[in-house]
């Protein structure tokens, strides 16, 4: 499916996630972000490069992981990207939606 | 597109076994309820309430008897140490699936949201107080006051 983020065209699977990281920007985070009703400030795109970072380096992304991270805290993940952090911030970070089921 | 499409807007679950297989079933299905936007909280009843006291819940065990999917008959499931071989086995096999232990799992579902109530019947019963339960609690509720807490459409209350 290819749908347009505004100006920006990206390609998405069904349930709107990046099928391409390459086609993904900031600017286009930042749309998602809208769609999804986040707000971003720096402190979510410092979580969203950690993540980035996470899945290039092959790495599986849960939420124990985050709770390991040093990161961030599970609290404050759930506080910048309420209503399924997990899952919405993957989404503007252009990475698949993690497959664990913890 | 972007918003989760079920119509599952809350989950409470009543907790009332102390085996792994029911706890973790609880548990995961708690987390997963968070992570989807959903809400959700546990009423930890008889012997669920294992799983929140201090002292016990990093000691809860798989059931080796009367549990057909274990593939042992029953009359060696029962022989001494058992049980403990086989919650073994079965932690090692969590342990690679990247699953935490109880008291690791119970401070995630705290810190996603997830309340923990403790049953006031069973409190008593056991003759339990707030001290031998976890920090993480949020209360004791009477089962009148966990109906209570499905307050919304689409609440779901499953019994495990």
């Amino acid at each position: 499916m290819e749908t347009q983020v505004n100006t920006l065209k990206v390609d998405r699977n069904h349930e709107g996630y990046l099928t391409d990281f390459s086609q993904w920007n900031k600017e286009v985070g930042e749309q998602i972000a809208n769609e999804e009703k986040v707000e971003m400030t720096p402190r979510h795109w410092e979580v969203i490069n950690w993540i980035q970072e996470q899945v290039k380096a092959d790495k599986a992304l849960s939420i124990r992981g985050i709770k390991k991270s040093g990161v961030l805290d599970i609290k404050e993940f759930y506080a910048l990207f309420p209503g399924g952090p997990l899952k919405i911030s993957t989404k503007i970070a252009g990475v698949p939606k993690p497959k664990s089921c913890i | 597109m972007t918003m989760s499409t079920t119509k599952v807007k809350k989950m409470l679950f009543i907790l009332s076994k102390a085996t792994i297989e029911n706890v973790y079933a609880a548990f995961i299905m708690a987390n997963g309820a968070r992570m989807e936007g959903i809400e959700a909280e546990i009423f930890f009843t008889f012997f669920g309430l294992e799983a929140v006291q201090k002292k016990r819940l990093n000691n809860l065990h798989v059931a080796t008897v009367g549990n057909p999917a274990m593939h042992i008959p029953t009359m060696v499931g029962g022989l001494p140490g058992m049980e403990a071989i086989a919650t073994k086995m079965m932690k090692k096999e969590m342990d690679k699936l990247d699953m935490p232990p109880v008291d690791e799992f119970l401070e995630i579902l705290s810190a996603s949201g997830v309340k923990l109530w403790g049953c006031k019947l069973a409190v008593d019963m056991f003759h339990l107080e707030e001290k031998d339960l976890i920090e993480d609690m949020d209360g004791i509720l009477t089962i009148g006051d966990f109906y209570n807490r499905a307050d919304k459409d689409g609440t779901q209350m499953l019994f495990v």
